[in-house]
């Protein structure tokens, strides 16, 4: 018989992370040791602790890691709650990829790279940008600005400032919502951060993060004078398939599943406003 | 053409049977809806709409996908699928209308795209069905608003029915194969009767009163000016949110999949979804439809809309008019049809 | 009936245009006389679409959860079996009985679509009501049908008058129609318990697990109800073949007994025709038999049989031994 994609595939956690209060990184291999499929930045993969549940998450990996894939999971639901109880060693269960990622290979080539994050949004965002890190040269400036609650809710601090910030021709812009001690960055909400820094509006920008700060930074980026065809976001919804078929995620005539969750903004504003 | 005498049908059924499932209208508990033909069932293939259409053979509304079994920290999984070709359970579904077949069709679409549905594939691949020309349509139904010819269904077979026989006319190569197994309960002849019979009821289907829904205004150029219509509130405010119009349509295919504890692990099955129930898109942190109005327009653009938009112009309505019987508070996509559909259906 | 349905477009065009009330909740036209639906009226042009005739057989009184807590008063056309659940979602605080201008409708009985279809009659474009006869046009021919043999199940043992009411429109005199309401439910008693068992099975496992019926039951109207809560641990929609959906309707059934007005929703609605109406019934005859007759509805406040103690209630044991009154 052949394979089916609803069948997932068991996978061992072999290392845990707390980035911030409410989100951990999660390091996932197949019993085998290896890793369990190959994928692309942006591409999303359920996860499930059978008798739970079973959610999509994005992989937050990069691509080119051929050794493992990470998940950067927040708790806010029964089945992220239980993955958060997790310790190295234990099982659950994988199937993907799936869904629209980057279009790492085609209008992101030879173009300079604005990404623009919050909070969990980073999550997608660290995949496409490890993967352009790790193919410098086929792109052109990158600049990131990330902005979380806290300097506690930065997820994945770490890699931020002893890698990122070391990369040749990328920039890196770190915001939190209110003064914190020991912060020496800046303080303020992303929308207005984005658009103090008085970007390139000629950059290919990527916004991931919760809705209203997608809404505020868009319009921002509007006035600055990008063009909507060179904006990207990531869209979530309801999921149970993964493959278009079970129509929780559908949105017009899209399955965020499968046509998304990557997204230009043109297309989004085909879409009926209902994600 | 082949026919058979109606008072052989049993002969006929139980033929059929010795090799392979049949799945046929059977009454019980006074409603009609297909199951598994066995002697002493009341068959009726005159019931023109089953209360569950066929899909239930394809895409049962309860199946079992996987069982996981864990040990300490280790999950096996187990494959609960099930080659039905591959293991001689073959099986035909007899008395599928031409709307329903169509129905077949747009559920195709869906879960044999690629990635395809093993589950349903492997049903499908078992199938054989065999469709029944309609002889006596109803008010609400409309079909041929859909381009569908109810006296002339598809199918590996297709069979019409008069007072005195069955009429037998065998489509594709699994047709030819079945009829081979039957042929000898059956003599030559009948291509008259059906033929005058295609005729008496083209008649009437031409004056059903849904017949000619004008549909053109449903189309993807209109995706948001339809989506954004004030009508959907008046359309929606007296829907109760249940599931009987999504579980009595034959293509509806929203499904759910749960996890469910038993003594020997985790059993994941999915079961059938409607998007009208208030919880079909709740996330731990919201809902993307928090009102029955968003529900209730979700699943009639949908039909006439997004799934069109998707599948090159195919209606996932197929006017078996199940939803104009059924639904308790008489709502319905015709009404739909005619309030958002324009001038040429007032 | 006609005069009936006149009147009260008169009168709801009356409420609505001196700004007494801010809608009104009654019938819409369908696309045929047999399907009108429910709606609520906000503008005098609006009313232009009312209707009202023997095949209102929705109970309303449900709406008004959602309805009365728009801004201003909603006027509501009550039939008599309506007003019991009027009164009990009052006695249940989901509705307010100062938000709600009641009018109390005359009702003959309400028509059943199906059952007329179940003569054979088959694409009907036409129906006439004229006095104790129906008179049907379909695409094959003309029938006329005694409205006794296809009234609405709950309307074939009705003896209902109206609890509640602001102002009456219609005659409230209506033939008696003398039928046992409990007759169903005493030949299920008198089955002996394994053909009773397979009765329900059979009935139940036709169940599609729709939701029709809880959605429709004013009885029903838990904000959020168990088998919705995922939280709960007995979340579910499949339609399991073994047990599982006969547990649901039981479940239901105890969960509004000494509730529920045996307002026939349930089996109104049901789009397999399972008459689940005998489980509540069945409840309704037990608390009469255990603790004096009661109807509930009759009153919207004051305490039920299931919800006080009196000394003379009857004992559990009782009923298991079979010792009860």
């Amino acid at each position: 018989m052949i394979e089916e994609t609803l069948i997932p595939k068991v996978g061992v956690i072999t290392d845990v992370r707390k980035d911030t209060p409410d989100v951990k990184t999660f390091r996932v291999v197949g019993t085998d040791g290896k890793k369990l499929f190959s994928h692309m930045p942006g591409q999303c993969a359920m996860v499930s602790v059978p008798g739970v549940g079973e959610c999509m998450f994005s992989i937050t990996s990069s691509p080119t890691n051929e050794e493992y894939m990470e998940f950067s999971i927040k708790k806010c639901g029964c089945v992220t709650e239980v993955i958060h109880a997790m310790e190295p060693g234990q099982q659950i269960t994988v199937r993907g990829p799936y869904g629209k990622n980057f279009p790492v290979e085609g209008e992101f080539k030879g173009k300079d790279l604005l990404f623009i994050a919050g909070g969990i949004g980073l999550a997608p965002l660290r995949s496409v940008i490890n993967y352009v890190r790790h193919y410098r040269e086929n792109y052109g400036k990158v600049v990131i600005v990330y902005g979380a609650r806290s300097k506690d809710d930065l997820v994945d601090i770490d890699e931020i400032q002893n890698e990122w910030v070391n990369e040749p021709n990328m920039d890196v812009y770190l915001t939190i919502d209110r003064p914190q001690e020991g912060w020496t960055g800046n303080v303020g909400f992303v929308p207005a951060y984005v658009k103090e820094l008085g970007l390139d509006p000629n950059m290919t920008a990527v916004l991931c993060g919760p809705p209203v700060m997608i809404k505020f930074t868009l319009a921002g980026l509007l006035e600055l004078g990008f063009d909507k065809s060179r904006i990207y976001t990531t869209l979530e919804l309801r999921m149970k398939c993964g493959v278009g078929k079970c129509g929780r995620c559908n949105v017009g005539d899209k399955f965020v599943c499968k046509d998304g969750p990557v997204f230009c903004m043109t297309e989004l504003d085909e879409l009926p406003d209902e994600y | 053409m082949l026919k058979i005498a109606k008072d052989r049908l049993n002969e006929l059924y139980a033929k059929i049977a010795e090799t392979q499932g049949l799945f046929l209208p059977i009454k019980k508990a006074g409603e009609v809806n297909y199951a598994v033909w066995g002697e002493g069932k009341e068959v009726s293939l005159e019931t023109l709409k089953t209360v569950k259409s066929p899909k239930n053979a394809f895409f049962p509304q309860t199946e079992n996908m996987m069982k996981f079994k864990t040990e300490g920290k280790n999950i096996e999984v187990v494959d609960m699928r099930k080659d039905y070709v591959e293991e001689g359970k073959l099986f035909v579904i007899f008395g599928v209308k031409a709307c329903d077949y169509k129905a077949i069709e747009v559920l195709d679409k869906v879960f044999l795209a690629e990635p395809v549905d093993t589950y349903y594939q492997n049903r499908r691949a078992a199938a054989t069905i065999v469709t029944l020309a309609c002889s006596r349509p109803e008010e609400s139904c409309f079909c041929k608003a859909f381009g569908i010819d109810a006296t002339a269904p598809m199918g590996d077979v297709t069979t019409w029915m008069d007072g005195e026989n069955l009429y037998w006319q065998a489509n594709t190569e699994k047709g030819e194969t079945l009829t081979a197994q039957v042929k000898e309960l059956f003599s030559e002849g009948g291509e008259t009767e059906v033929a005058a019979q295609q005729e008496t009821t083209k008649i009437i289907i031409d004056k059903l009163p849904f017949s000619n829904l004008d549909l053109s205004r449903f189309k993807p150029e209109n995706l948001n000016e339809l989506f954004d219509a004030p009508e959907w509130e008046e359309m929606s405010e007296a829907c109760l949110g249940c599931g009987t119009c999504t579980f009595v349509c034959p293509t509806c295919q929203c499904f759910d999949i749960r996890d469910f504890k038993t003594n020997e692990g985790v059993l994941r099955y999915r079961c059938w979804d409607s998007c009208m129930y208030s919880d079909f898109t709740l996330m731990a942190h919201g809902n993307s439809r928090t009102t029955q109005m968003q529900r209730f327009r979700q699943r009639f653009m949908h039909k006439l809309v997004y799934y069109p938009s998707q599948n090159d112009g195919l209606y996932s309505c197929v006017g078996c008019g199940r939803c104009v019987n059924k639904c308790p508070q008489s709502l319905n996509i015709v009404k739909v049809i005619k309030t958002l559909g324009g001038k040429a259906n007032d | 009936m006609k005069d009936v349905a006149l009147k009260m477009v008169e009168r709801a065009k009356e409420l609505l245009a001196n700004g007494e009330v801010a809608r009104v909740i009654g019938w819409k036209k369908g696309e045929f006389y047999f399907d009108p639906q429910p709606a609520s009226f906000e503008t005098v042009e609006e009313l232009d679409s009312f209707v009202y005739n023997g095949f209102c057989g929705a109970n309303l009184s449900k709406y008004l959860i959602k309805m009365s807590k728009k801004e201003g008063k909603t006027a509501i056309f009550l039939k008599p079996c309506d007003s019991y659940s009027f009164n009990q979602l009052v006695k249940e605080y989901r509705i307010k009985r100062e938000n709600i201008y009641v009018i109390a409708i005359e009702c003959q009985g309400k028509l059943d679509i199906q059952k007329i279809k179940a003569k054979g009659i088959d694409a009907v474009t036409e129906v006439e009501e004229d006095g104790e006869n129906i008179k049907v046009s379909s695409l094959y021919g003309e029938y006329t049908v005694a409205k006794d043999e296809v009234l609405l199940g709950k309307c074939s043992v009705c003896n209902k008058t109206h609890q509640v009411k602001d102002e009456e429109i219609g005659d409230s005199e209506r033939p008696v129609r003398d039928g046992d309401r409990f007759a169903e439910v005493a030949a299920l008693e008198a089955m002996t318990e394994d053909e009773r068992f397979a009765f329900w099975r059979e009935q139940l496992s036709k169940c599609i697990r729709c939701n029709a019926c809880r959605n429709v039951c004013p009885a029903c109207s838990c904000l959020k109800c168990v088998f919705d809560n995922p939280a709960s641990g007995i979340a579910a929609k499949a339609n399991d073949d073994q047990f599982e959906e006969q547990l649901f309707h039981i479940i239901r059934a105890f969960h509004v007994a000494g509730r529920c007005t045996d307002c026939g929703e349930c089996s109104r609605v049901c789009p397999q025709n399972i008459p689940l109406h005998l489980l509540n019934r069945k409840f309704i005859k037990d608390i009469d038999g255990f603790y004096g007759e009661y109807q509930a509805g009759e009153e919207s406040e004051g305490k039920t049989p299931l919800t006080s103690y009196t000394e003379g209630d009857t004992e559990p044991n009782d009923v298991f031994n079979g010792e009860a009154k």
